[in-house]
């Protein structure tokens, strides 16, 4: 019914639009989010590819995902919190004491 | 699209869509008429009784009233967030009733995975609540709505918990076949329900479903006498009645779920003759149901509440082990037994 | 019917994912991404993956964004500053880049015909996922929980006050 190169185009499509957020956004928090479009599209991916061969360990690793995704937005929220505490602002361009 | 109109299984499951949902509104209505009621003769007193017999029509009055009310959306108010947010507390509360088994055959739809679907509406149904609170720009609304939505966020995991202990038993996710695996007896008349089964989970389930629907005794979030009605102090009208549906709303299904995985269900004696046979299974689940939502307005009338910080320390601190213990109990029964 | 459903989906997770991109305010931006996060659980249903759709419904559309959420909101955040000098080069040059990659993978993805029926196969039914999650996989899924309970004392420890 429907071929699994559609659901492929449309994880490409989303990916693309993760990593342009990536790239283009400079509030942290957005910059989180474009990471979660970006693994959301991955999920994708690998149901799409565990319903073609017809072996469940694609969903599995999309549950391995899911927790990884997680456990990062919770530390990444946190380091968000810290940050803004100390400069009053998320924007990531003001956090470059480290650059040279 | 079209050819699906002439196909009748689709106009049977249009029919039970219009029956379910039409019945669950007529009753959310009533809902409010029957909290009153109770209410007022716990405390020695007539309650609504001027619109109408007993009050009756007294829903319809309300409806109307909400409906004529000024509509205020206050000026420094988020506007979109602030008109959706009873919309996305709404939809969830409503779409639960989509799974839930009313009888052998009346359920609109019965998922593989019915309990974590309604679980995930429900989880979704907490932004309906930080939503209005935030968007109505004011200091109690937001204070309330924080309160009430963390609050919904950590009793959702004891709530869920405590289920687990009832889903080893019955080896399925699935609603209806969850109330199939309690219709057995033990001595030929005391029903297999799960109630005699886990009652630790019963209790457990029932206590954070109260904290979960933010009701008394847990309604510190939303009470009259402490934050003005928490999130909903800026909204007025047809939106207000959208955010009290909910509630209800929330309050029957976990009622219905406490009916259908402790009591089971529509299970019951069937007596009579055949058309009755047919609808006893019906109305012993809806008897099941108003037992909960009977014992929920009772403790509203006559039950302090708790301080917040009493709550989420109860909640995480004693709710979630001992729902935590108690899986870990039954997967040792289980795992027992079946050797 | 399938592929309606399918398109319709779809062209609300992409519609969603821009508009994540487009929005100025950063709580509107995590908005639509619930309801990216929803239609592409929709688009999981369609492939059979019933569990893992209602998994993505309850674990990131409703406790990984109310997180983001709570955070956005408490720390009130005002609307995303203005003057994206260094980087509209960046968008100029990017986005057609972008789109001319995109082309590329259509093009490729284009003729790739299944030889099985997407609507065939395994069901993602809980059985199923949990036979081979606990006997198959059982090493990262205990290092899985063992991550976040890492994950949720790291969280706590770097959200405090004072350390």
């Amino acid at each position: 019914m429907i071929p699994v190169g559609w659901y492929l185009i449309l994880s490409a499509i989303l990916f693309l639009i993760g990593v342009l957020g990536f790239f283009t956004k400079r509030n942290i928090i957005a910059l989180l989010l474009s990471i979660e479009i970006m693994l959301n599209a991955v999920n994708l991916t690998f149901v799409a590819f565990s319903a073609q061969h017809g072996q469940i360990s694609g969903q599995i690793f999309v549950f391995f995902v899911l927790v990884v995704a997680a456990a990062e937005a919770a530390v990444g929220l946190a380091l968000v919190i810290a940050i803004f505490r100390n400069r009053e602002s998320l924007n990531v361009d003001r956090s470059n004491l480290l650059k040279w | 699209m079209i050819e699906y109109l002439k196909d009748s299984d689709f106009l049977v499951l249009l029919l039970k869509i219009v029956v379910i949902f039409g019945g669950v509104m007529g009753v959310l209505a009533y809902l409010t008429w029957l909290e009153r009621k109770v209410i007022a003769r716990v405390q020695m007193r007539p309650g609504p009784t001027r619109v109408g017999p007993f009050g009756l029509l007294q829903p319809i009055a309300d409806g109307l009233k909400f409906l004529f009310k000024e509509d205020v959306i206050p000026t420094n108010a988020n506007t979109f967030l602030y008109v959706a947010a009873p919309v996305v507390s709404l939809i969830p509360a409503l779409l639960s009733f989509s799974v839930i088994p009313f009888g052998p055959s009346l359920q609109v739809t019965d998922l593989g995975v019915g309990l974590l679907f309604i679980f995930a509406i429900t989880s979704l149904g907490v932004y309906g609540i930080v939503l209005g609170g935030w968007s109505s720009n004011s200091k109690y609304p937001l204070m309330g709505a924080m309160r009430a939505s963390a609050q919904m966020i950590s009793y959702e995991l004891s709530l869920t918990l405590s289920v687990v202990g009832v889903l080893l038993i019955a080896n399925t996710l699935s609603l209806a076949q969850l109330v199939v695996a309690q219709q057995r007896t033990w001595l030929g008349f005391i029903p297999r329900w799960n109630i005699f089964l886990r009652p630790i989970a019963f209790l457990v389930y029932v206590i954070s479903a109260v904290a979960e629907t933010n009701r008394l005794p847990f309604d510190l979030a939303e009470s009259e006498q402490e934050l003005v009605a928490g999130g909903h102090a800026e909204y007025s009208s047809l939106k207000f009645a959208m955010f009290m549906l909910a509630e209800y709303a929330n309050m029957v299904t976990v009622s219905a779920l406490a009916a259908i995985m402790f009591l089971g269900g529509w299970g019951g004696p069937a007596f009579g003759p055949g058309w009755l046979q047919a609808a006893l299974p019906t109305v012993w689940f809806l008897l099941k149901v108003s037992v909960f939502i009977f014992f929920y307005v009772l403790m509203r009338a006559t039950v302090p509440r708790f301080r917040y910080d009493q709550l989420m320390k109860f909640g995480w601190k004693f709710l979630l082990p001992l729902s935590l213990a108690n899986i870990v109990l039954t997967s040792l029964i289980v795992a027992i037994a079946a050797s | 019917m399938i592929q309606t459903l399918f398109f319709f989906f779809a062209a609300i997770a992409v519609g969603a994912a821009i508009n994540v991109l487009v929005q100025k305010h950063v709580l509107y931006s995590a908005l639509s991404l619930i309801l990216m996060l929803t239609a592409v659980s929709v688009l999981f249903i369609l492939l059979r993956a019933d569990f893992l759709a209602v998994m993505q419904v309850i674990v990131y559309a409703g406790a990984i964004m109310v997180l983001f959420v709570f955070v956005i909101m408490l720390l009130n955040l005002p609307q995303d500053e203005d003057g994206a000098d260094r980087l509209r080069w960046l968008k100029f040059i990017g986005i057609p880049l972008g789109l001319f990659f995109l082309f590329l993978v259509v093009a490729t993805l284009w003729n790739v015909e299944s030889s099985v029926d997407t609507r065939s196969g395994i069901s993602g039914s809980p059985l199923a996922i949990g036979r081979s999650l606990f006997t198959d996989f059982l090493l990262p899924f205990e290092a899985t929980s063992l991550l976040i309970l890492i994950a949720l004392m790291g969280a706590v420890v770097f959200a405090k006050k004072d350390l």
